[in-house]
């Protein structure tokens, strides 16, 4: 593997963590959306809050993270990826505004009104956010941003398969953040919310796998040579992300929860990197690829040095974070 | 090597204006934010330690309290600073394309004193119950050095494009070799980074002491104000001299290295020794209109001798002039006379300290203090519109014009307008929910939070 691949798997680690972190975090806030009016919805809300609370800022530093080693490391794909999808991308930014003011202030006031406003910023953004990222992975994935950049600012991404992209995004996120809710709100001993989410869970896994069914006959019409790199190189990933799909499916039809989070991070991470290894060794299908995009070699030696670093240092402060907010030794009602 | 026109100059006037000031406000907007993230951590660490090490109750409130607002300034900073990475790339896509290996390295670096800071910051604000004192103090230590760490990455930044090097260009002007220390360890860190990070002590260190001002000036005269008052505010106190020295360095630097930008910001038309230094006034093209003038003070300033030659506009060629000199004299001005006026107001804590071990008695002590958070975020803005505006036309001194960095996408001043209202929304309620706070502190004490959702705080579940 030369130092450019080795880059764009980093890349790939920082959107895997993204899509499952960041992606259970916007889940909340759709499950947050739909929980019903103030009275019905206080618990599963409580219980989103809770959850997320400690954890979500650094969640979303992944973003910050793929952003920073794309333009680092492949500076002129970045350049073409938001020359182009500049609409999307966006409105993927104001929904990010939106998000994290809306959380953030709305567990500091009182008064019920703002609540439900600061609440509806929230959640309304939580399911905008991720829909709109993932129009422009369907986008780069269709092949819709010319190298040079400045492509068609709307076309390329309101298309099929983009817009399923998206639709995806919002689901597996959706999906993710229910699964996690369930072993919190069993670690809390709260078998009704177990239950509430374990439900909406089913319905997610099932919606997630129709769409990533539709999304495959997508592919083989709008972005030909990713799709038959998937069903190729990248049918183990593909068949493993089903399997983890259905074994989650099993599981929570049985109501076992041993073994389910790992699972059902299993089948959306199989997902990410059989879509890498499926455009491989393209950056922008069939256009740009890794080698040709690449920043020059000591960039590409500092982006490997930070990333290493990061295993070492950051890694385990998450893992230390992970774990403190799971016992509860990190959460709201600290007073 | 300098400014190959390998790109086409296809974004118009009116875009490359829309961005400039799209990015102007939002960065303006964040500053404000990041200062207080990056100095947070040593002022609540302060008084946690005071508290812990004194047993002092009224501390460890303050300490608790002003994480409780760290939580609401850090995710708006998060937010607005994400959208900063944004903008990058959508405002400024032939910059990133060209130059965004090179001073990338920087922000790579940022990522990983970001992560640190978020997770840290994470464990400490909502630590307080349930982690042991000392230990907790612990876990507030490295979002300390995580503040100073992404503080030294972002400016080095800006500093690399104020005077870059570190890269190799080949003919068509694409970069084909980094030297990622020499861009790290640009000559303008040196006076950049320094001078951002005591800025960012100073507003946030004033800011915080504004508020136990402004509580003082209306009645509140307890310990816990004078304390809130007196913690931040030292640490302010101390970072200003210290400022105002390294203010000087870095004119001087920026007198030898960046020339036009000093010739604009004090209006230096001639070239040559014994130049008048100039406050306040207009600049035009014959001189400066109603100004006061000290002669040869600018001279002695940048080269410890009135016979230094100090380079006028008249040797920069026309089209690397900085814009709007007027607007870069009286940023500069503005700054260095708040500095001086802090400074002042150092001083006066200092002596009434040194001669009674109190706070100055007088009502005008509190009201400076009180205006001092505002005083210090208009400095910063002020330092910032100069280096920046000063750098114009340039967005890497020498090597690239911002008009050939510019998006060429539609719709930069309706996004502006946007993005203006939604800051201005954010801003406010920001601003109205640490109010908010404040207010219920104050009338039922530590214990009125919200504790769930859509729901009366009392009914708290699980």
């Amino acid at each position: 593997m030369s130092k450019a691949d080795l880059c764009a798997a980093i890349l790939w680690i920082g959107a895997t963590m993204y899509a499952v972190f960041g992606g259970a975090d916007f889940g909340g806030g759709l499950w947050d959306l739909v929980a019903g009016d103030a009275e019905k919805g206080k618990r599963p809300r409580a219980r989103i809050q809770r959850s997320l609370t400690p954890v979500w800022e650094a969640n979303h530093v992944w973003l910050v993270f793929i952003l920073v080693v794309l333009w680092t490391a492949f500076p002129e794909v970045f350049a073409a990826v938001m020359s182009t999808l500049y609409v999307p991308l966006t409105l993927a930014a104001l929904g990010i505004v939106l998000r994290g003011a809306g959380f953030a202030f709305r567990k500091s006031v009182e008064s019920l009104p703002a609540q439900q406003v600061l609440g509806a910023s929230f959640a309304v953004s939580s399911v905008m956010t991720p829909f709109f990222m993932g129009t422009v992975v369907g986008a780069i994935a269709s092949g819709n941003v010319p190298p040079e950049g400045n492509g068609a600012a709307f076309s390329s991404w309101l298309e099929p398969l983009p817009l399923l992209t998206g639709a995806m995004f919002v689901a597996s996120g959706a999906y993710l953040a229910a699964i996690f809710l369930i072993a919190d709100s069993r670690r809390a001993g709260d078998a009704e919310m177990e239950e509430y989410f374990r439900r909406r869970a089913l319905g997610a896994a099932a919606v997630a796998g129709a769409f990533a069914v539709a999304g495959i006959f997508a592919l083989h019409s709008d972005a030909r040579y990713v799709f038959d790199r998937l069903v190729a190189e990248g049918l183990p990933l593909a068949i493993l992300s089903a399997l983890c799909g259905l074994g989650v499916l099993a599981m929570l039809l049985r109501r076992q929860t041993r073994g389910l989070r790992p699972l059902a991070i299993l089948a959306v991470a199989a997902v990410i990197w059989g879509w890498g290894v499926a455009q491989f060794p393209y950056l922008l299908p069939t256009s740009l690829d890794i080698a040709s995009a690449a920043a020059p070699g000591p960039t590409l030696t500092s982006v490997l040095i930070v990333f290493l670093v990061a295993a070492v240092t950051i890694l385990p402060a998450l893992g230390l974070l992970y774990t403190l907010a799971q016992r509860e030794m990190v959460g709201e009602s600290s007073e | 090597m300098l400014a190959l026109g390998a790109l086409p100059l296809a974004a118009s006037e009116s875009n490359l204006l829309a961005a400039r000031e799209l990015m102007a406000f939002t960065l303006g907007f964040h500053i404000v934010l990041a200062s207080i993230g990056v100095a947070f951590p040593a002022i609540v660490l302060t008084a946690n330690y005071i508290g812990l090490k004194k047993r002092d109750p009224d501390a460890m409130r303050l300490a608790r309290r002003w994480s409780k607002v760290a939580a609401v300034t850090f995710a708006t900073g998060a937010v607005t600073g994400t959208v900063l990475s944004f903008e990058f790339g959508l405002l400024w896509p032939e910059f990133m394309a060209r130059f965004g290996d090179v001073f990338g390295i920087a922000f790579a670096i940022e990522g990983l004193f970001f992560f640190t800071e978020a997770i840290f910051l994470a464990i400490y604000i909502y630590g307080w119950k349930r982690l042991g004192g000392w230990a907790h103090f612990w876990s507030g230590v490295p979002m300390l050095v995580a503040g100073i760490g992404g503080a030294f990455s972002v400016v080095t930044a800006n500093s690399w494009m104020n005077q870059p090097q570190g890269f190799t260009l080949d003919a068509a002007g694409k970069v084909v070799d980094t030297e990622p220390l020499q861009v790290l360890f640009n000559p303008a860190w040196s006076y950049e980074v320094p001078h951002m990070i005591l800025a960012a002590y100073m507003v946030a260190g004033f800011l915080f002491a504004s508020v136990y001002a402004v509580g003082m000036l209306k009645g509140r005269r307890d310990r816990h104000h004078r304390l809130g008052l007196l913690i931040p505010l030292t640490i302010a106190c101390i970072a200003t001299p210290l400022q105002i020295f390294w203010g000087d360095v870095a004119a001087r630097e920026v007198a030898d290295h960046q020339p036009a930008k000093f010739a604009a910001f004090e209006c230096i038309q001639e070239t040559g020794p014994n130049q008048t230094e100039y406050l306040g006034g207009i600049c035009t093209d014959e001189g400066v209109k109603g100004a006061v003038g000290i002669p040869g003070l600018d001279s002695l300033l940048v080269g410890f001798s009135t016979d230094t030659v100090v380079t006028g506009l008249n040797d920069i060629p026309a089209d690397e002039r900085p814009p709007a000199n007027t607007l870069l004299h009286l940023s500069f001005d503005t700054m260095v006379g708040i500095g001086f006026g802090l400074l002042a107001l150092a001083a006066w804590l200092l002596w009434a300290w040194w001669r009674r071990r109190d706070i100055p008695q007088t009502p005008w002590f509190l009201r400076a203090v009180a205006i001092s958070g505002a005083g210090a975020i208009v400095a910063v803005w002020c330092g910032w519109i100069v280096t920046e505006v000063g750098r114009q036309p340039w967005i890497v001194q020498g090597y690239m014009r911002t008009e050939e960095a510019v998006t060429e996408a539609e719709g930069i001043w309706f996004a502006f307008a946007g993005v203006m209202l939604l800051y201005i929304a954010l801003g406010a309620t920001a601003i109205l929910v640490i109010r908010a706070m404040a207010r219920r502190w104050r009338e039922q004490g530590d214990g009125g939070e919200a504790e769930s959702p859509y729901g009366p705080s009392t009914g708290s579940s699980a």
